[in-house]
C-alpha cells in the first residue's frame, strides 16, 4: 500500500522528481570530488590559461590555468559544509533559545525575544558582516558568523511552535503526570514540531548557501588557494568576457544546489 | 493613535537595544580601542593617557550614553585608518546605497503585484505554471550572480549600459538613476519572486473565504471581487514581507555595488572591516539599523491603515 | 398568487472524486410573490446547495447543474453571466450562516451595505446612497445606525453583523431573499429577533423569502410552506401546518421528534 502511494505521488509531483535529480547530481559531483578530481584543484598550468569548455577541461580553465571542474568539485564541498554548519549552529541554538523562552515565558522571554526580533529584522548578511568584522575573516569565522546570524529565524519559528503546543491537551496531560520541564520540552514538545523544523532547515540551508556565496564574493570567506563557489565567482568576474565558462560554471552549480533543495521543499509541501 | 504611540515606543526600545548591541560589539568585545589606535608598541603611559583622554575609564553605561548622544548628533567618531571624521567619509556614499535599495523596492512592488494577481487569477493555467517555475529558479540565483549575468548580457553584449560607467547624483541625476536601474534589478529579482509567490498564495487563500461569496452575491464580477474585496485582505501579509524586503534590499545593495563598481558604502565598509576600522563599520551598521527600524515602524503604521482589526485585542 | 421563481428538476452533481456525487436530485420549487418557504433537512441534505444554485453562486468547475431556474423570463442556469449578475444583489439577495466571516473584515460597514446599490444603480448620488444605507441599518434594528455605518465588522456582535448582512441584502429591495441558515451561528435570543426581522421585512416590503434551516421550530414560526429534504431529495412538501401536524414521511417524523422539548429538569446542557 505504502509503496503504491509513493509511486503515484512521485509521478504526479514533478517538483519532487526535479528536486531529487538536481540535488542528486550536485551531491554526486561533490562526493566524487572528495575522492577524485580530474586535476589537482590547485595545480596551475601556464599554457592552459582561460581555456573554454573542452574534452580535457569540461568546465574550462581559470586565469592561472587551473581546471575549473576540479575547483568546482572542491568548492561545492566547502560551500555545502559551511551551509550545513551554519544551519546546524543556527538550528541548534535557535531551537534551544526558542524552546526555553517559549516554554517558560515571563520576563526573560520578553527581553530575549525583543533582542531576537531586532536581530531578525536585521538583514542576515549584514549581521554576518558585523560578526566577521569583530572576529576577522576566514572560513571558520564565516561559519560562526553565519550560524549566529541564522539563530533569530530558527528561534522565532521554534518559539511560535512551542507556544502553540504548550496549550495542547497532551502537554497538560504529561504535566499532570509530573513530567519535568526539560523532559517536557525535549521529549514531549520538540518531536512534534519536526515537520515545521524540516521545512525551516531546508529554507535555512538555501539561505545559507546564498549568504555564504554573497559573503565569499565580498572576500570575507574562504582564503586561497582553495575557494568556495562564491569566492570562485568573485575571482572569475573580471574574465566574464574573455572566458564566460569560468564564470558560468561555478554560478550554475550554486544555482542548481539551491534550486534542487527548493524543488525538494516545494515537492514535499505538495506531497499530500 | 494609541496603537501608533505603542509602536513608536517599541521602535525606540528596539533602537536602544540595537545600539547597545552595536556598542558592545565594537567598543567592548574587540579589546582596548586605545591600544588599537596607537598600536601594540606604544608605551603603557601613552596608552593610559589616551585611555583617559578617550574616556575609556568611565563606567560602561556612561560610555554608552556618551557614544549614543554623539551618534544622534551626527558625530560618529574618527576613522582609525584615515584619521578623519567618519561622518564625512560616509555622508556622500549613503545616498547612493539608499537610492539603490529604494529603486529595488519600487521595481519589486511594480513588477510583483501585477504578476501575483495574474498568477492567482489564472491559477494552474499555463502562465501561472511558467511563472511558478521561474520564481523557483530566480530565487535560487544569488543576486551577485544575476548581477554578473546582467552585466554580461545588457552591458557587454547588448550595450544598453556601460559597466563601470557610474555617474554620481551630484553630477547628473538622470544618468545616476539610469545607471542604478540594472543593479537595482539584480537586487530586486529574488524579492520579486518571493513577493509573487507570497501574494499568489495569499490571494488564493483569501478568495476561498466566505466574504468573497458575499461579494459575488451582490453582483460583483470576478474583477470586482478581486480588486474591491480580496486584494486589500491579501496584501496584509505581503506588506509585512515587503517591509522586511526593503531592509534586505538595502543590505543586498552592498554586494551588488561590488559587481557594478558603484562607489556606495560597500567599498568603504569592506575596507574598514578588513582594516578593523571600527568607527566606520559601526556608523554604517547603525545607519542601516536605523533605516531598518524606522521602516519597520512605518510598516506597522501602514498595517493599521490597511487592517482595521490591528491594535484591538 | 403570482409565481416569481420556478425551479424545476434541479440536479447538482459533484465531480471531485472518481465517482460523481449527487448533491441535489430533482429539486422543484415554486415561490409566490410575498411568500415564505422553508427548506429543512440535516446538513448534507442538499438544502444549502439548492439555495446557492438559485442565488447563482455555484460555479465550481468540478460541478454540473441541470434543470431550470426560471426568474423574470430567464433561466438562471443557462443565461449569460451578465444577466445573472444583474439580478444578483438587486432582485435576488442572499444571507449566510456565518455572519462572522461573511463580511469583508477590512471594509467599513456602510461601504458593504451600499455595495449592491453602487453596482446596480451607479447613478444614485453618493449622499442619497448613504442616507439609504443608514435608513436600512435603522430598519434592521441597529439603533446607532449612523455610527455603525463607519464601523468595521470586528466591532460588532454576531447578531449585529447578521443584521448588517440583511441590510446589505435588502438595500436594493430585491424580490427574493434567500436566508441560508441565518440563525444557526447565533444565540437563541438573537435567533428569535432575526426571525422577527425577516417576518417584518416580508410583511412591509412584500419580499419573498426562502428560509433554509435545520431548526423546525423556527420554520414553523416563519414559513407558510415547507420543503423537507434528505440526501439530495425532496421527501415531503406542503403547507407548514399540514406537514408538521400530519407528517407522512418517516424522515419528517424523525425530524419533528428530534425537536428539543423544554426540559424542566434543566440540566443546562445546551451543547
Amino acid at each position: 500500500m505504502a509503496k503504491y502511494v509513493i509511486k503515484r505521488n512521485i509521478k504526479d509531483n514533478p517538483y519532487l522528481v526535479a528536486g531529487l535529480v538536481i540535488t542528486g547530481l550536485v551531491l554526486l559531483l561533490t562526493i566524487v570530488g572528495v575522492f577524485w578530481t580530474p586535476y589537482e584543484p590547485t595545480a596551475m598550468n601556464a599554457s592552459q590559461k582561460l581555456k573554454g569548455i573542452s574534452l580535457s577541461h569540461p568546465m574550462g580553465t581559470d586565469n592561472m590555468g587551473r581546471d575549473v571542474l576540479s575547483r568546482v568539485m572542491y568548492g561545492s564541498r566547502i560551500t555545502l559544509l559551511i551551509a550545513m554548519g551554519t544551519v546546524f549552529i543556527g538550528a541548534t541554538a535557535g531551537t534551544v533559545i526558542g524552546a526555553v523562552t517559549g516554554y517558560f515565558g515571563g520576563m526573560m522571554d520578553e527581553v530575549v525575544m525583543r533582542i531576537i526580533d531586532a536581530l531578525f529584522a536585521f538583514p542576515s548578511i549584514l549581521l554576518a558582516l558585523v560578526i566577521v568584522s569583530v572576529f576577522g575573516t576566514g572560513w571558520v569565522q564565516l561559519l560562526v558568523s553565519l550560524g549566529i546570524a541564522f539563530v533569530p529565524s530558527f528561534a522565532r519559528i521554534v518559539r511560535g511552535e512551542v507556544l502553540r503546543c504548550k496549550n495542547m491537551d497532551y502537554v497538560a496531560n504529561a504535566r499532570l503526570q509530573g513530567v519535568s520541564d526539560l523532559r517536557m520540552i525535549f521529549v514531549h514538545i520538540l518531536p512534534n514540531i519536526k515537520g515545521v523544523m524540516a521545512s525551516a532547515i531546508l529554507i535555512g540551508f538555501n539561505n545559507a548557501v546564498l549568504a555564504e556565496a554573497g559573503l565569499s564574493y565580498l572576500g570575507v570567506g574562504s582564503q586561497p588557494p582553495y575557494a568556495s563557489l562564491g569566492k570562485m565567482l568573485s575571482d572569475a568576474q573580471q574574465y566574464m568576457f574573455t572566458n564566460p565558462s569560468y564564470v558560468l560554471c561555478p554560478g550554475i552549480v550554486i544555482v542548481l544546489m539551491v534550486l534542487g533543495f527548493s524543488f525538494l521543499g516545494e515537492g514535499i509541501s505538495r506531497w499530500k | 493613535m494609541k496603537y501608533t504611540l505603542k509602536k513608536f515606543v517599541s521602535m525606540i526600545v528596539t533602537l536602544v537595544v540595537v545600539s547597545l548591541c552595536v556598542f558592545l560589539a565594537f567598543n567592548v568585545l574587540p579589546g582596548d580601542p586605545a591600544v588599537r589606535m596607537l598600536g601594540l608598541e606604544a608605551s603603557p603611559e601613552l596608552i593610559a593617557q589616551t585611555r583617559e583622554q578617550m574616556g575609556l575609564n568611565d563606567p560602561f553605561l556612561v560610555r554608552y550614553f556618551r557614544w549614543f548622544i554623539a551618534f544622534v548628533q551626527g558625530d560618529f567618531g574618527t576613522s582609525y585608518s584615515y584619521s578623519v571624521p567618519v561622518a564625512g567619509l560616509v555622508a556622500n556614499k549613503i545616498p547612493i546605497t539608499l537610492t539603490m535599495g529604494l529603486m529595488a523596492f519600487v521595481i519589486t512592488v511594480l513588477i510583483s503585484i501585477p504578476l501575483g494577481i495574474v498568477t492567482a487569477k489564472y491559477e494552474n493555467g499555463i502562465l501561472d505554471r511558467i511563472i511558478n517555475v521561474s520564481n523557483q529558479i530566480v530565487m535560487a540565483i544569488p543576486p551577485f550572480f544575476s548581477g554578473i549575468l546582467i552585466t554580461f548580457v545588457f552591458g557587454l553584449i547588448l550595450r544598453i549600459f556601460t559597466p563601470g560607467g557610474f555617474v554620481s547624483y551630484t553630477e547628473d541625476m538622470g544618468r545616476f538613476v539610469r545607471y542604478l536601474f540594472f543593479p537595482s534589478l539584480a537586487v530586486a529579482l529574488p524579492k520579486i519572486s518571493m513577493t509573487v509567490k507570497m501574494l499568489r498564495g495569499s490571494l488564493i487563500d483569501e478568495a476561498a473565504k466566505d466574504y468573497t461569496r458575499t461579494a459575488y452575491s451582490r453582483g460583483n464580477n470576478t474583477n470586482g471581487v478581486l480588486y474591491r474585496h480580496v486584494l486589500k485582505n491579501a496584501m496584509i501579509p505581503v506588506i509585512t514581507f515587503l517591509g522586511m524586503a526593503l531592509a534586505d534590499m538595502v543590505a543586498g545593495s552592498i554586494v551588488i555595488e561590488q559587481v557594478f563598481s558603484i562607489p556606495g558604502i560597500s567599498r568603504i565598509l569592506l575596507t574598514s572591516i578588513s582594516n578593523r576600522d571600527y568607527p566606520v563599520v559601526e556608523a554604517i551598521i547603525m545607519g542601516i539599523a536605523v533605516i531598518v527600524i524606522v521602516v519597520n515602524f512605518l510598516v506597522d503604521v501602514i498595517y493599521r491603515i490597511v487592517d482595521p482589526r490591528i491594535g484591538i485585542e | 398568487m403570482e409565481i416569481i421563481l420556478d425551479v424545476t428538476d434541479l440536479h447538482i452533481e459533484f465531480h471531485d472524486h472518481e465517482t460523481p456525487e449527487v448533491a441535489v436530485h430533482d429539486f422543484d420549487l415554486m415561490l409566490g410573490k410575498g411568500e415564505i418557504v422553508g427548506i429543512v433537512g440535516e446538513s448534507g441534505s442538499g438544502k444549502s446547495m439548492s439555495a446557492l444554485a438559485i442565488a447563482g453562486l455555484l460555479n465550481r468547475k468540478t460541478l454540473t447543474k441541470s434543470g431550470r431556474i426560471m426568474f423574470d423570463k430567464h433561466d438562471l442556469l443557462t443565461c449569460d453571466r451578465k444577466t445573472l449578475r444583474s439580478y444578483q444583489g438587486d432582485e435576488i439577495s442572499i444571507i449566510f450562516q456565518e455572519p462572522m466571516t461573511s463580511l469583508n473584515p477590512v471594509k467599513r460597514i456602510g461601504w458593504q451595505v451600499e455595495e449592491s446599490l453602487r453596482i446596480h444603480h451607479p447613478d444614485i448620488d453618493k449622499k442619497i446612497r448613504k442616507m439609504k444605507a443608514i435608513k436600512m441599518l435603522k430598519d434592521v434594528g441597529l439603533e446607532n445606525a449612523a455610527d455603525v455605518y463607519n464601523m468595521y465588522p470586528h466591532e460588532l456582535s454576531g447578531g449585529m453583523r447578521q443584521r448588517v448582512m440583511i441590510a446589505a441584502a435588502m438595500i436594493g429591495e430585491p424580490k427574493i431573499l434567500i436566508a441560508d441558515e441565518p440563525t444557526t451561528a447565533l444565540d437563541v435570543t438573537v435567533q428569535a429577533q432575526i426571525v422577527d426581522l425577516l417576518k417584518k421585512i416580508n410583511r412591509e416590503k412584500g419580499t419573498s423569502i426562502i428560509f433554509i434551516s435545520h431548526d423546525l421550530s423556527l420554520v414553523n414560526q416563519l414559513c407558510q410552506r415547507v420543503i423537507v429534504m434528505q440526501k439530495g431529495n425532496i421527501v415531503e412538501s406542503g403547507k407548514t401546518t399540514d406537514v408538521f401536524t400530519r407528517p407522512r414521511h418517516t424522515y419528517t417524523k424523525k425530524l419533528i421528534a428530534a425537536i428539543p422539548k423544554i426540559d424542566l429538569n434543566g440540566d443546562g446542557d445546551m451543547a
